[in-house]
């Protein structure tokens, strides 16, 4: 039997967003499940009840009677405690749970014999994961939101510009963080004309930030901060001290800083103070996008915009809400993403697969039971990768050096089967034709030398000269044809002067032939 | 001449040789080396001629053989197509095997050469003689067969007559035995009957041994052929007792052993499986198309020639891997053309050249040499291979099995451990083809089934031109 997925309005104060939007619910249904929204849900991001049902969600009003008849709880925002109690027992909810903030919530949710899956959770280095990471996506509208909040703060132009009234300079914008959001912020100020410059603990992200139109700062002292799981760590006391010097210095030069600094579980590191704000050309402007855990500058006031020693410092916490169509556009995609993951039979029915690497680290409670934190998935031993491709090691190749080398019991065996036959020809042989012997057997092992260097592009002509140098056979048949001192003896001139004739002929078709078409193949070999 | 006079001319000849051969190792040095074998030929020549065995009385008759057989050989160096090359090289080993034969039976019916031999030398001497006619014999009738083969006016199956190897040991046996009685021969005329009978076997041994090996190991039999023409020079040089002809056909014997050595390794064979035959033809190994689960999964997917233009255009490295397929259509004109255009567009175009692709060691070297493509973007498979990762567009003209993934990935395959030009790692690769049709080693390819494949059907000249109409529009 189809479950139903329910989407209820979410109760945060500020909170527009809605974890799915009427494009998403017409995908979900023809995954097989079929979708309650409650009414008004979608209010704060421009998707009316109409739009929801034109789509065929059905509309539901009252939040107790939406979570009663879901099967499968979408939200966004981490539910509250009412929430909790409204849920089913042995639901399933999916949505930010922040399990290590909130011990308590996955105690209740626990209890509920709930199955939770939190988004937030998900293995992000998994490359099949990138399309449910809500996180990312939530970064990247915030990143964006803030460089227009800037702006929208900023007297001035972000581009450059020469007017006829006059030139204008570019705005210099300092990033600070080149996560997600950092890089989204980078882009859109970038964009809008900025000369922007970002500074992030970690080196590697040096080359995204020129990607997207930035400048990478970097700190003047040797560490490396990441931290795992696309974060940064907290660095070593020395390394702060030259990192406030480089911000010190920012502060003084730029235009806006939009910070972006967080450390897992930690509070925001506090990168810029009172005396950097001060020091700042009035009319400046400060984002700061850490401010609800804190805030990376000293004066920031969380969810609001304050204007300090002529600084705006800008500390909304609701960067997304003020985006949220995109917001829950981009989330409801994720969550739908991993609907599709659950739900790979497209008959509506979940099966929440703990073999599956990136479910395992989502699913914090299955079925009552905390299974958070999940163990680390198996990477990067890139499982995802087809390992079909593993060629048997190609024989050892090389020209140069003489023929692959053989093993040491075929070697002897070699050695002793050529000993015995010298040996042979040494018993038996007269000493003349001892003597053609060696040249033979050394003029043999000249040839083997002096053809392993020839080079393979030249293996036809190769033949060919050889070709041509074989018709030294002309030589016997030259000797033949009429040599001296035939007196008094019975020969049969006549006969062998045709063959031989007829030898040299043939030869000679070789000899100038096979030297005339090397010519010309070689002639053809050009740079 | 005196005869030191002529023995150190000889010398000569010799030095010159091997540096005629050591001169090939790179394109630059090779005219000069080919410069070198034709001096040390006309000085071996001359030095023979004006030297102390030939008289006088001969010249007009030398003068007469080599005007006639030279013009024969510089007409054909002239009108040969370079896609040829394989017939014409095989047509000159034959040549080389008749003069062996015709110079070992003057030699013996010729008292001269066993004027003043002792028993024991003259048992030896006798033994070169059979020898010498033996290999002459076999590499003339093998290349005849072999040439007939390469022009197709043999079909390139492999005849397998039952209990094939029987015969060859038979005749093995009849030729010792009428060695036996050739050695122990009272007079001239009751030897003849011996090496008439062991010739007429050679000549039968040779047909059969060629018969009996399909095309895509032709390139093995033309290089062993070459060998055996050296060989062949060789024992007439011992029967001779001439130096300079036991050098230059260890040398060339030599040079087609090791040339067999490298195609037989291209192949991932061994020599004497190759010659034991019945390999390369579809006729070997039928069994193995009818695996059901040997089939590749997933399907083909084909492309125009405007399509193959597209790609062609955004790609920033392109690998070409020319085989048979383009001679036969002679279409390296307008690869050319197409590279030319590419390359001046900035593509990084660069060919990929397996040792055993065409019908002779090197023979798409030629060919592409003769088009005018510069020599140093025209790789081997070994500098290649590790490219093709980071290669837009590999293009696959008229090759099949030695881009056959299945030599790495299946282990039952008949070409399982053969190296192969690993095309399919590349971005995108295109097949251009006639037909679905198996290669040579007549094993399906599994890359017409992979996602990254696209197959271009047609005649290669065709298509090519086509692609590079749509280019340059």
């Amino acid at each position: 039997m189809a479950l139903t997925i329910g989407i209820p309005r979410e109760t945060a104060a500020g909170e527009k967003r809605v974890a799915t939007v009427p494009e998403v619910v017409e995908k979900l249904i023809k995954l097989g499940f079929k979708v309650a929204v409650e009414s008004g849900a979608g209010d704060g991001a421009n998707c009316s009840d109409d739009a929801y049902r034109t789509v065929g969600a059905e509309i539901i009003v009252g939040a107790p009677k939406l979570w009663a008849a879901s099967d499968i709880v979408f939200k966004v925002g981490v539910p509250t405690q009412e929430e909790v109690g409204l849920l089913r027992e042995g639901g399933n909810l999916i949505g930010f749970i922040w399990p290590a903030q909130n011990p308590e919530l996955m105690q209740q949710l626990a209890a509920k014999k709930a199955t939770v899956l939190a988004i937030d959770c998900l293995p992000r280095m998994l490359s099949r994961a990138q399309k449910m990471d809500a996180l990312t996506s939530q970064a990247g509208v915030a990143g964006y939101r803030a460089v227009i909040e800037a702006a929208n703060a900023f007297g001035r132009f972000f581009n450059g510009q020469i007017t006829a009234a006059g030139k204008v300079l570019p705005a210099k914008v300092f990033i600070a963080g080149a996560g997600v959001a950092g890089l989204a912020a980078i882009g859109t100020a970038a964009g809008l004309g900025a000369i922007v410059r970002a500074n992030d603990t970690r080196a590697e992200v040096a080359d995204q930030v020129k990607s997207l139109g930035g400048e990478f700062v970097k700190v003047e002292y040797e560490e490396e901060g990441g931290g795992g799981g696309g974060y940064a760590k907290v660095m070593s006391e020395g390394f702060q001290q030259a990192q406030r010097e480089m911000y010190a210095k920012q502060a003084k030069e730029v235009d806006i800083i939009i910070t972006t600094a967080l450390i897992p579980g930690k509070p925001a590191p506090r990168l810029i103070t009172a005396e950097m704000v001060q020091s700042m050309k009035p009319g400046s402007v400060i984002v700061d996008m850490a401010a609800e855990r804190g805030g990376n500058c000293e004066l920031t006031e969380p969810g609001k915009a304050v204007v300090k020693h002529g600084v705006t410092i800008v500390g909304y916490t609701d960067l997304n809400s003020r985006l949220a169509k995109q917001s829950s556009t981009l989330y409801g995609t994720n969550l739908f993403r991993l609907t599709e993951e659950l739900c790979k039979t497209k008959d509506g029915i979940i099966n929440v697969n703990m073999e599956d690497d990136a479910i395992r680290g989502l699913t914090v409670i299955k079925d009552g039971v905390i299974t958070w934190p999940a163990p680390a998935p198996k990477l990067p031993a890139a499982a995802t990768k087809p390992a079909a491709a593993k060629p048997a090691p190609a024989p050892a190749h090389g020209h140069g050096g003489g023929g692959a080398p053989t093993s040491a019991g075929k070697t002897a065996v070699i050695f002793g089967i050529a000993a015995l036959m010298f040996l042979l020809v040494g018993a038996y042989a007269p000493a003349a034709f001892l003597g053609h012997f060696t040249v033979f057997v050394l003029a043999c092992f000249v040839g083997y030398m002096v053809v392993w260097n020839v080079t393979p592009a030249l293996h036809t002509p190769l033949m060919s000269v050889t070709n041509a140098i074989s018709s030294i056979i002309a030589i016997g048949a030259l000797v033949q044809i009429a040599p001296p001192l035939t007196e008094g003896l019975d020969r049969p001139d006549g006969w062998i002067r045709w063959l031989a004739v007829v030898g040299i002929a043939l030869t000679a078709v070789n000899m100038f032939g096979g030297f005339a078409v090397t010519r010309r193949m070689l002639s053809m070999f050009r740079k | 001449m005196s005869a030191s006079l002529a023995t150190v001319a000889y010398i000569g000849a010799i030095i010159l040789f091997i540096l005629s051969l050591g001169g090939l190792s790179s394109p630059e040095s090779s005219r000069r080396g080919n410069l070198y074998g034709m001096i040390g030929m006309a000085l071996a020549v001359l030095a023979t001629v004006f030297g102390p065995r030939v008289s006088m009385a001969g010249i007009p008759w030398i003068i007469g053989a080599m005007v006639v057989g030279g013009s024969v050989g510089l007409y054909a160096a002239r009108k040969v197509q370079m896609t040829q090359m394989p017939e014409l090289v095989a047509l000159m080993h034959s040549l080389v095997g008749l003069a062996a034969c015709l110079v070992g039976f003057a030699n013996y019916i010729d008292p001269l050469a066993a004027q003043h031999l002792t028993s024991a030398e003259k048992g030896i001497h006798e033994i070169e003689v059979y020898l010498g006619i033996l290999i002459g014999a076999v590499t003339f009738s093998g290349s005849l067969i072999a040439f007939g083969k390469l022009a197709g006016k043999i079909g390139g199956k492999p005849l397998l007559l039952p209990g094939r190897h029987f015969m060859n040991l038979v005749g093995l046996l009849v030729v010792i035995a009428f060695g036996w009685q050739f050695l122990h021969a009272e007079t001239i005329s009751a030897g003849m009957i011996a090496l008439a009978v062991m010739t007429v076997i050679a000549l039968l041994f040779g047909i059969h041994m060629v018969m009996a090996i399909g095309g895509a190991d032709m390139p093995v039999v033309v290089s062993m052929l070459n060998s055996y023409s050296g060989w062949a020079a060789a024992a007439t040089g011992f029967m001779l007792n001439n130096d300079l002809l036991i050098v230059t056909g260890a040398l060339v014997g030599s040079s087609g052993a090791i040339l067999s050595y490298i195609m037989c390794r291209a192949m991932n064979r061994n020599f004497i499986s190759v010659i034991a035959g019945g390999f390369g033809s579809g006729g070997g190994k039928p069994a193995k198309k009818a695996d059901g689960d040997a089939q590749p999964a997933g399907e083909v997917v084909s492309i125009s020639a405007l399509e193959t233009a597209e790609l062609l255009r955004e790609a920033k490295s392109v690998i070409i891997v020319p085989g048979y397929g383009m001679a036969v259509a002679q279409a390296q004109h307008t690869v050319n053309e197409i590279t030319q255009f590419l390359r001046e567009k900035g593509v990084n175009v660069r060919f990929g050249i397996h040792p055993v692709a065409g019908r002779m060691p090197g023979h798409m070297n030629v060919l592409l040499a003769e088009a005018r493509v510069p020599y140093d973007i025209v790789m081997e498979m070994d500098e290649v291979n590790a490219d093709f990762p980071d290669t837009d567009v590999s293009m696959v003209i008229g090759a099949n099995d030695i881009v056959n993934p299945a030599a790495q990935e299946d282990p039952t395959s008949p070409i399982a451990g053969m190296p192969v030009l690993e095309v399919w790692k590349a971005k995108t690769s295109i097949m251009m083809k006639r037909s679905m049709a198996t290669g040579y080693a007549g094993v399906d390819n599994p890359l017409f089934y992979k996602e990254n494949n696209r197959m271009l059907f047609g005649d290669a000249k065709k298509m090519l031109e086509e692609v590079l109409v749509a280019l340059r529009a």
